[in-house]
């Protein structure tokens, strides 16, 4: 035995926000720029106080789509990039989204969703931009989408979604939601080395590069010439259309499709004799949590999947379903999103697929999943309901 | 003894705190102090918080799970702890107590109405804190109050967390007005009291 034991790891009281500004750091993000707005902000806040020592850029732009516009930039000068929004910036951002997935231009975009269209309600959480994230930008683009249950994970996605981007030269947009953003946990963050960081592939020689060819990238001032734009685009980089547009279209959306297996990222319970399943994601699976463990004491072969990665959508983890599950639990903080994919991926098969939406601002508890599969499975009337706030 | 009662209460795992009050009394500090404290003491701990969207006034409640345990639903379903800062708090968290449920109330803010005699501590807790030096340390007083009566954690790990989340030059404030929480509450952790 070594001498030296290992130092225990003090755990820290940390806001999901800060677990994010950390998380990017860690995996060596060096540039942010953003507009403050609740509940991202104390993403942005962190990031000028930590930025600045590491060598790092921070800018606080105008609005949002100049934040997305630099970000952008900064990623083809060479950097690893960010910003951060909620709701309303993040729709101004869509347009620099579908740029950014065009020019195949690593970037990461995080989304703290709060309640509603519009300015909706600042301060009052949701899941309500799951299907703007996916398709929120014109024209069939990629983007990978990534969510967080708890704030350790938000530190975990936030590395993931900076490897994604790097690895696929794709926009990776991390929804987050107000109740994470600001809730605070015991946690210990990984030293660094920890975690496998990826950087994106440089060609073997700047000469004769071709910068929409394959996932290789090269930045700006590197020692090769060539044209950005968002107009479609042949492998220099120059305008391009019909057959050859067609074919740029289908490689740059198969980086994604065709790697779905190791971009959906899930964590299952109880799926080996599990009769109902509960599809969740983000901070409602810790609702579903409880309820799982709640229905599994009284005798209901209840299970659980935890999507991390929204899109792309795991089909092939419901193809792989057994005839054991009949049923299927979606529940989520909007009027009915990712269950249109859970009910998609099920098309044609046995299974019952039902939707529990709450849209109140508060969180789903896990009395009302408790109930919701009482229901679904007629197995018992609802016990004497917990009062909630 | 009611200290033992109180005691063997809080050895309760989770034990669900709920804070509440109006904006700018301070209760979400107040819940982050107490997580932090929980960290100290090497628990699981998840805090969280709830306000409107102006910066003062409106409803604010924040809220700490305790376990030893990992924990999944983030948010306080029964709270064993209730403390109300504001007639408004109260009328609102109130009914959603039941009997085992732990209440300490601002007496100098808060008439409570709804009573089935049940154990209620009501103390002058900003008035104390105004004492102490400033109205704005009530939160911290109240936080003195509660753990206190309720040993959520360990005395000298609040403490240590006061001095973290609180502002150097502000230090020796809350210090004096966690201390003066204490001594609010020392009468009652051997005395049934039902206020109403």
């Amino acid at each position: 035995m070594p001498e030296r034991k290992a130092k225990a790891k003090k755990p820290r009281l940390i806001q999901g926000n800060e677990a994010c500004t950390y998380g990017a750091l860690y995996a060596g993000c060096s540039f942010y720029a953003g507009y403050p707005i609740t509940p991202s902000s104390e993403i942005m806040e962190l990031m000028s106080r930590e930025l600045p020592k590491t060598e790092g850029v921070f800018i606080q732009m105008e609005d949002e789509i100049a934040s997305i516009s630099a970000v952008i930039g900064a990623a083809w000068a060479g950097k690893k990039a960010m910003t951060a929004t909620s709701g309303p910036g993040f729709s101004l951002m869509q347009e620099g989204i579908g740029y950014a997935a065009i020019t195949e231009t690593p970037c990461v975009i995080v989304n703290s969703q709060r309640w509603g269209p519009s300015t909706g309600q600042p301060t009052k959480t949701a899941q309500g931009d799951v299907m703007q994230a996916i398709w929120g930008t014109h024209g069939d683009h990629p983007v990978i989408v990534l969510t967080a249950s708890h704030v350790r994970d938000v530190f975990e996605m936030t590395v993931t979604a900076f490897n994604f981007s790097e690895q696929y030269r794709v926009p990776v947009i991390l929804l987050l939601d107000e109740v994470l953003s600001h809730m605070r946990e015991n946690v210990c963050l990984p030293e660094p080395g920890e975690r496998n960081l990826i950087e994106r592939q440089r060609p073997a020689r700047a000469d004769g590069f071709k910068p929409f060819k394959d996932l290789t990238f090269l930045p700006f001032g590197a020692g090769a010439r060539f044209n950005v734009t968002g107009m479609a685009h042949d492998e220099d980089g120059f305008p391009a259309q019909a057959a050859e547009a067609d074919r740029q279209l289908r490689r740059i959306m198969n980086k994604i499709h065709q790697n779905v297996e190791k971009v959906a990222l899930y964590e299952e319970l109880h799926l080996d004799d599990a009769r109902v399943l509960i599809v969740t994601y983000g901070i409602t699976s810790r609702a579903a949590e409880n309820a799982v463990e709640e229905l599994r004491a009284e005798g209901v072969p209840v299970g659980l999947v935890n999507l991390k990665t929204l899109w792309p959508f795991p089909d092939f983890l419901f193809e792989r379903l057994g005839q054991n599950v009949s049923h299927l639990l979606v529940p989520e903080l909007n009027l009915g999103q990712l269950v249109r994919e859970v009910k998609r991926a099920v098309q044609g098969r046995w299974l019952t697929v039902e939707h529990l939406g709450r849209v109140d601002g508060s969180l789903i508890t896990p009395q009302q999943i408790v109930e919701a599969i009482h229901q679904l499975t007629g197995t018992k009337i609802p016990k004497e309901g917990v009062q909630q706030c | 003894m009611n200290t033992q009662i109180s005691r063997s209460r809080f050895s309760k795992d989770p034990v669900q705190i709920r804070l509440s009050g109006a904006g700018g009394q301070g209760l979400i500090t107040a819940g982050v102090i107490l997580a932090e404290a929980a960290v100290v003491d090497g628990k699981n701990v998840v805090q969280t918080q709830s306000y409107g969207p102006e910066a003062r006034l409106g409803a604010s409640k924040s809220e700490v799970i305790i376990s030893t345990k990992k924990i999944a639903y983030p948010q306080v379903t029964k709270p064993d702890i209730l403390l109300c800062l504001s007639q408004d708090a109260f009328e609102k968290y109130f009914p959603q107590t039941n009997s085992d449920t732990l209440l300490i109330l601002d007496s100098g803010q808060i008439e409570p109405q709804a009573s089935d005699g049940r154990l209620i501590y009501a103390l002058p807790i900003t008035e104390t804190a105004a004492a102490t030096g400033s109205k704005v340390v009530a939160n911290v007083v109240a936080l003195g109050v509660m753990n206190a009566l309720a040993g959520l954690v360990m005395p000298s790990s609040l403490r240590e967390a006061v001095a973290k989340r609180v502002p150097e030059r502000f230090r020796a404030l809350n210090e004096h007005a966690l201390e003066a929480g204490e001594k609010l509450a020392e009468p009652l952790k051997n005395r049934k009291e039902t206020v109403a």
